[in-house]
């Protein structure tokens, strides 16, 4: 198989128009002939669903939860990065490009990003007139704030949930489309296979959460909007139900999976409090524009933060970092949070945490403005631990957050699967080996405004209008399937629940998989995560039947997606012989502890094909090209 | 192992957990005993723990729903001690911590009650009602593309400010669930108060509530009269001010709208 | 169904109703305590039997009466409609509810207040209005005019410990029944401003205790004279 990226030719600021000249159109009166399927309905989906719709396809779409306003982008605290320049600091469609390229470490698509920032600044625009409620300043126009180590402020939010804010937007928009009927949406299914016909991706089978009920459903596309696979740690960030189901089993009909190594750990979260512990909860890097992190200079320091004197903290950041300081990406920061831990020099009972001290900037700026500031992330702060942030500082922990991996797509979205698309998080496309902050709500709703109802006209245009029929035995044959599957979980009646089994799972994944990984112990966590496996389809235990809402089988047959994702992201890591990002092999690092990449040999895209299970999967290689920038060292010194 | 209070000692607790085959079976209150629950868990984590329990006794798991577990997905819900999202003001259920009970506590959970949310099973309930409300016109009818650049309307800030209290709405339910009257009215004024105080959502403000009012009384939730549970129970704060509004809008487009 | 039928079958509609009607009777409310408080002039009831007449003869006030019935009707009316159908929308209702903790019991408990009044005023005019319209009158002279002699049948109806005590139990269900309803009648009209609201519900409190002490002050004060008497 060969990747054809299909990047358009010509200068980097011209392709996407010139691309948007070159496409096929869809004759208006023709669209609604075409049916299209969306599954999941956070930014990237809704967004995707209500524009087609808007232009005249028949829509389908699809999601877990029993609304689609409950997509997990609803979670999304910081902002949304745009190239508005409205600050007039210098920032330019082209500044956005480079620091999204060079945040991801040099391991993402030019073109792609590219468009990227080109179409941010019409994001903006498009939430402004649906009512999103952006922060605006005293003059009634909208404010931005530097977020995640950007040197301009370019990000705009919505205090706390900007994520929340962007979806409902993106909801009323689809909410208007089911009014007219252009729109029908599935809430409570779940997307248990994907339908190839002749080649090429012609419908899903479903499962009803409710009521049990496997169904086929057939269109002449299908966009994949499902969001991450963090989950295949246990604990993340994400919500409990985020999964990889739709796109694994993608995968396991063609469609490559690009990257699946490549995983973001968000350094600013609510540190582990005990083994019941069933998610984490992220808060919002803007914390650090004016906390500090910190952990005490001496080992196994006991005492209270209040009695460590200030020439005993060490502010390690700020130490190794001075001109970013706090404010260094993501990736920098978990890790070194992570180093000053392994030293063991961490704080909290579990010694797993660092201080975020608010201490300074409160007597800099005074306690109403830093509670004007963070007032609500400092309450979820206080819920959640039963600690005053004002009082004494937080303690923080890195936490798998986003995962930059996914399907691969083209410069169209579409994965190697023909008439299949992937859009927003679950693809690979746009942030490389590690994302900015502020750049997952931006390319959720670039893929789904802007860039999917473009490029899959051109699919569709070249391609007939009839229908094909839910009866045809390619749909049977994956309803069989997909009944088989749920029958044989059902049948197991094993002694260990499903929880069980993903714990240990996650944990393999995040001692050996997680912030920093090594050859062996990659190697090893492949043969436990394939014992792991085969013993859960031994011995998983799951009560009742198919034919009601049965939460066990439910997330029996995600974590059994999860315990072959996890293996094919431990071969990435494997096969990638460089420290990039998110991506950080410890074998592979500056002797300043920093992430040695090698731009000689891994400057490319790793797409991984699918070969049956226990079987070596395929690597194919996408040539990563840099016309446009020069591959430096990152640094944030 | 306790996250930050070494003394916090785990508790042991009778849980009163309603329990309901689907949406036509009859329901009843089941009794379980929990034992070792740390102060620290959040509540879901203890019904996790509840369902692991259960699951390895052979015991049918207790559905409820949830998703984010951060406060603002809106899945979570139930109603716990008399109360909507429990005891504790301006939290929904999943940021509910063990910390607000005692060891030895009796805690009652049922689901959401209302008519127009049928209980699926357990302590799940269908809130698509919701979902067909904010069809009915929460929406400003733009399409994808060809709006005006962003700063072209600009929005006095406290109008602004207002507008986003109103939109914080996270649609858990928790109004109609801990209103008397079973009213939708705070949940539907959220979103018709948000739009109407913007310029961008003047343009259609009368026809959107008029019909998401009519959907809202088509639904068979029950009528407002003022009493209050609904701001005091909802876990992100939406003032009964927008209610206020909601009738004035409603009045307002009743008698000037062009619609007979 | 016409935009107007539309409007008021609505769930906001019929609350308009109530609200505007309400306030209507909110403002009865102070004409009749005004008009009453001449039972406490010491003249031996001349001006309290004057104002009575007038009241019954005069044709203005006679259509107002007509006003006030229909004020009243539609107030219950549209109260009644929509209790019953609130009081329908939870089918199971919680095993274990605890609404103090989010509300006024005043506010939850409307209906049962407004019921307690209703049946109040049944027997008030079944003793007041009803006698001194359709009853016998007991003719008195008042400076050379004959009046009937509704004063003394006051006086004596309050002699009677069980009558006092339910019309003070009743003005106490009317304070409280105006201490939700008068504030929430503006709320309801979507008349809700930061400057004005607070005054609102200030004046709401006041009137929801001057009023209903006024009325009560009646019955309270002649019981009073007779056991000193």
């Amino acid at each position: 198989m060969i990747l054809d990226s299909k990047i358009p030719e010509g200068p980097l600021a011209e392709k996407w128009d010139k691309h948007k000249f070159n496409v096929k159109l869809v004759n208006p009166a023709n669209k609604r002939k075409y049916d299209i399927i969306v599954v999941g309905t956070g930014l990237a989906g809704a967004s995707a669903a209500a524009t087609l719709a808007e232009l005249g396809y028949n829509v389908k779409a699809f999601c877990y939860q029993d609304s689609p306003r409950r997509a997990h982008s609803i979670a999304a605290q910081g902002g949304i990065n745009a190239a508005k320049n409205y600050q007039n600091d210098g920032d330019s469609v082209y500044r956005l490009f480079y620091d999204t390229i060079k945040g991801g470490d040099y391991r993402a698509r030019e073109a792609n990003v590219y468009r990227l920032a080109q179409v941010s600044v019409n994001i903006i625009d498009q939430c402004v007139a649906q009512g999103v409620p952006f922060a605006r300043e005293y003059g009634g126009l909208l404010a931005n704030r530097s977020f995640g180590g950007a040197q301009v402020s370019r990000t705009f939010y919505a205090r706390g949930q900007t994520g929340q804010q962007l979806l409902l937007g993106a909801y009323s928009a689809l909410n208007r489309q089911i009014a007219y009927g252009k729109v029908k949406m599935y809430p409570r299914t779940e997307m248990l296979d994907l339908v190839m016909v002749d080649g090429k991706a012609r419908g899903i089978v479903t499962r009803h959460l409710i009521t049990g009920k496997i169904e086929s459903h057939s269109a002449h596309a299908v966009i994949l909007a499902t969001g991450g696979y963090g989950n295949v740690f246990f604990l993340s960030t994400n919500a409990m139900g985020s999964n990889t189901t739709a796109i694994w089993r993608a995968h396991k009909k063609g469609a490559l999976f690009a990257n699946p190594c490549f995983t973001q750990i968000h350094p600013t979260c609510i540190p582990v409090s005990g083994g019941y512990q069933s998610k984490l909860t992220l808060m919002s890097e803007s914390l650090r524009n004016d906390g500090r992190v910190w952990v005490p200079k001496a080992v196994g320091d006991n005492r209270p933060a209040d009695q460590i004197p200030e020439d005993e903290r060490d502010y390690f950041l700020e130490r190794k970092y001075p001109s970013f300081g706090n404010l260094v990406p993501r990736d920098v920061a978990s890790r070194n949070a992570k180093l000053a831990c392994d030293e063991g020099r961490g704080v909290g009972t579990t010694k797993l945490a660092v201080y975020l001290d608010f201490a300074d900037a409160i007597k800099r700026e005074g306690l109403d403005k830093i509670s004007q500031k963070y007032g609500n992330l400092f309450e979820m702060y206080a819920k959640i631990t039963g600690e005053n942030p004002y009082e004494q500082p937080m303690r923080i922990y890195p936490a798998v957050h986003y995962t930059m991996g996914g399907l691969w797509v083209d410069y169209n979205l579409m994965t190697t699967v023909p008439g299949l698309y992937a859009t927003g998080e679950c693809n690979f496309s746009d942030h490389g080996a590690n994302r900015l902050g502020a750049s997952a709500l931006m390319q959720g709703l670039a893929d789904g405004y802007f860039v999917i109802p473009y490029t899959i006209g051109d699919y569709l245009a070249q391609n007939p209008t009839t229908r094909v029929e839910t009866t045809h035995p390619a749909f049977k044959e994956a309803e069989a399937k997909v009944q088989a599957d749920v029958n044989r979980l059902l049948s197991i009646n094993g002694t260990r629940t499903v929880d069980d089994f993903h714990k240990a799972l996650g944990l393999l994944m995040w001692d050996y998989c997680g912030m920093a990984r090594n050859a062996e112990g990659l190697q090893y966590a492949k043969q436990e995560i394939r014992k792991l496996r085969d013993e859960f389809w031994r011995d998983v235990k799951i009560l009742g039947v198919n034919e009601e809402l049965n939460v066990t089988l439910e997330k029996a047959g995600r974590v059994a997606d999860f315990l072959e994702l996890g293996e094919l992201m431990v071969e990435d890591a494997l096969n990638r012989n460089e420290s990039c990002g998110g991506h950080f092999r410890e074998e592979y690092q500056t002797p300043e502890n920093e992430a040695l990449r090698d731009d000689e040999n891994y400057t490319y895209v790793a797409a991984w094909e699918y070969t049956g299970i226990n079987q070596q999967p395929v690597l194919h290689k996408e040539e990563l090209k840099f016309e446009n920038v020069k591959l430096t060292q990152r640094s944030y010194k | 192992m306790a996250g930050n209070n070494p003394n916090s000692k785990p508790m042991n607790l009778t849980l009163k957990v309603w329990r309901q085959k689907n949406s036509q079976a009859a329901g009843t209150l089941e009794t379980y005993q929990i034992k070792d629950i740390s102060p620290e868990m959040s509540f879901l984590e203890m019904m996790d723990v509840l369902n692991e329990d259960l699951l390895l006794k052979g015991i049918d798991p207790v559905a409820f729903d949830h998703d984010c577990r951060e406060g603002i997905c809106g899945m979570c819900s139930l109603y716990i001690n008399g109360r909507a999202h429990g005891p504790e003001r301006g939290t929904t259920t999943c940021q509910l911590h063990m910390r607000k009970f005692s060891d030895g506590d009796t805690i009652t959970i049922e689901p959401w009650r209302a008519g127009p949310f049928p209980v699926l099973k357990d302590l799940c309930t269908d809130r698509s009602a919701l979902d067909r409300i904010q069809q009915a016109g929460g929406y400003i009818s733009v399409n994808t593309g060809g709006v005006p650049d962003a700063n072209e309307i600009p929005i006095p800030k406290n109008i602004a400010d207002k507008a986003f209290d109103a939109a914080t709405c996270i649609q858990c339910g928790a109004c109609v669930a801990a209103c008397k009257n079973g009213s939708a009215m705070l949940f539907t004024s959220a979103k018709v108060s948000q739009l109407a105080m913007l310029p961008q959502g003047k343009v259609e403000r009368k026809t959107r509530v008029e019909n998401m009012v009519a959907q809202m009384d088509k639904e068979g939730f029950g009528a407002c009269t003022n009493i209050g549970s609904c701001a005091a129970e909802c876990p992100v704060g939406i003032s009964l001010e927008n209610i206020a509004m909601l009738n004035r809008e409603y009045i307002n487009a009743s008698f000037t709208s062009e619609n007979v | 169904m016409s935009w107007f039928s539309k409007t008021f079958s609505s769930s906001i509609g019929r609350k308009l109703v109530v609200a505007v009607t309400g306030l209507f009777l909110c403002s009865f409310l102070v004409v009749h305590l005004i008009g009453n408080l001449q039972l406490f002039k010491s003249d031996g009831g001349a001006s309290f039997n004057i104002y009575s007449h007038f009241m019954a003869t005069n044709p203005i006030i006679r259509t107002m009466e007509i006003v006030l019935l229909l004020g009243f009707v539609f107030h219950i009316y549209q109260s009644l409609y929509l209790n019953r159908k609130n009081n329908s929308v939870r089918k199971v209702p919680y095993a274990y509810n605890r609404p103090q903790d989010n509300s006024n019991w005043s506010s939850r408990s409307m209906g049962l207040l407004g019921t307690v009044i209703l049946l109040f005023l049944i027997i008030h005019l079944y003793n007041f209005f009803w006698r001194a319209r359709f009853g016998e009158p007991n003719m008195i002279d008042i400076e050379g005019t004959g009046y009937d002699d509704l004063y003394s049948v006051v006086v004596q109806s309050f002699q009677l410990w069980w009558y006092v005590l339910i019309y003070v139990v009743a003005q106490i269900a009317l304070g409280l029944h105006l201490y939700h309803g008068f504030s929430s009648a503006f709320h309801t009209l979507g008349l809700n401003h930061k400057k004005y609201t607070p005054a609102i519900q200030k004046f709401g409190a006041f009137f929801s205790i001057v009023v209903p002490a006024g009325f009560a002050s009646m019955p309270l004060y002649f019981f009073i004279q007779g056991l000193l008497n």
